[in-house]
């Protein structure tokens, strides 16, 4: 059967029967192709029907495939929930390490408030406690001003 | 004497027995897979058995069973729930492997491997067809149904059955001539 009669047109007249001639001709490597391509798909079939069938087989086939399935679902479960874990406690950590970092900096702060309330109360009690001390010539000096005046 | 359920049970038997490798070669074509060809044709008859009651004979029953094939295989595709276990289950041979089918015949080693080239090309163009498409051109050049059959079988009209066919072809032209 040729390829037009299988699209399901019927040539009508000598004049289509030529050009259909020409279009048979033009897809004769269609044709061609076309045929060892169901001669190919049958002989696989027949193949598969004729050959004995293993179920065993199959089934193992099948089953390893199954566990493969959920040992790979296991482990993207077990991936994920991990993964989830762990993102927390890096979460966790850093605000525990912010935290700490806080708390250092406040005393840090207060320390050095500390020490300079401390070095202004030393300041004042230096200026309340300590008086200006004579020269140790000054007597001497005073003694020359007297005479001169006399 | 055979009871009419007897009857039924030897009739449908002889259906089995007569267009299983049709129905079989059908799937086969479609999924690449021979698994899930073989599941898909077991349950196509499982079905058709269940139904057998039903069916009245408007067709042949070579084309109601190719609709319930069609509908399983449609089925099995668009229920998308879980496709991904389906694609990580898939056992579609190659495109090389399916071309590797074809008998020597008379032909010389060149020759031979030519036709393989071919064959695999035009392997190419039905993968890339839409399912529609694919499903007519295999029944027309796989099943040698005609158009009518197809027709029936897929529920479209024959108008939309030589549309589809002709979308078909012309890939498989394209495919064929443009990589020569």
């Amino acid at each position: 059967m040729s390829l037009m009669n299988r699209m399901g047109k019927k040539p009508e007249g000598f004049v289509e029967e030529a050009s259909l001639n020409a279009v048979e001709a033009r897809d004769r490597v269609l044709e061609v192709a076309l045929a060892n391509f169901r001669s190919s798909v049958v002989a696989w079939s027949e193949a598969e029907l004729s050959r004995e069938r293993t179920p065993a087989r199959t089934v193992r086939q099948r089953g390893w495939r199954l566990a493969a399935g959920w040992a790979l679902g296991c482990v993207l479960v077990a991936g994920g929930v991990s993964g989830g874990v762990f993102e927390h406690q890096q979460k966790v950590q850093a605000q525990r390490a912010a935290a700490a970092a806080r708390v250092a900096q406040q005393q840090k702060v207060l320390a050095e408030q500390r020490a300079k309330e401390e070095e202004d109360l030393l300041a004042n009690v230096d200026s309340d406690v300590s008086r200006e001390v004579p020269s140790a010539m000054e007597p001497l000096a005073q003694l020359m001003t007297d005479d001169e005046t006399k | 004497m055979a009871t009419a359920q007897e009857i039924a049970a030897q009739e449908f038997s002889t259906v089995v027995a007569t267009h299983r490798p049709q129905i079989f070669r059908f799937l086969l074509a479609s999924t690449r897979d021979v698994d899930l060809a073989e599941t898909l044709t077991q349950e196509c008859f499982l079905k058709a058995h269940r139904n057998w009651g039903s069916f009245r004979g408007d067709s042949s029953a070579m084309t109601w069973l190719m609709r319930i094939a069609i509908n399983l295989q449609k089925d099995h595709w668009r229920n998308r729930r879980m496709q991904f276990w389906r694609q990580t289950q898939s056992n579609a041979v190659d495109l090389d492997e399916a071309s590797e089918w074809l008998p020597s015949g008379e032909r010389s080693a060149e020759q031979l491997l030519l036709a393989r080239e071919q064959v695999k090309r035009v392997w190419q163009s039905v993968k890339g067809l839409s399912e529609r498409q694919r499903t007519v051109f295999l029944l027309r050049f796989v099943d040698e149904m005609e158009l009518s059959e197809i027709a029936h079988a897929t529920g479209l009209s024959e108008g939309t059955v030589k549309a589809h066919l002709s979308r078909a072809l012309g890939r498989v032209r394209a495919e064929l001539g443009g990589k020569r």
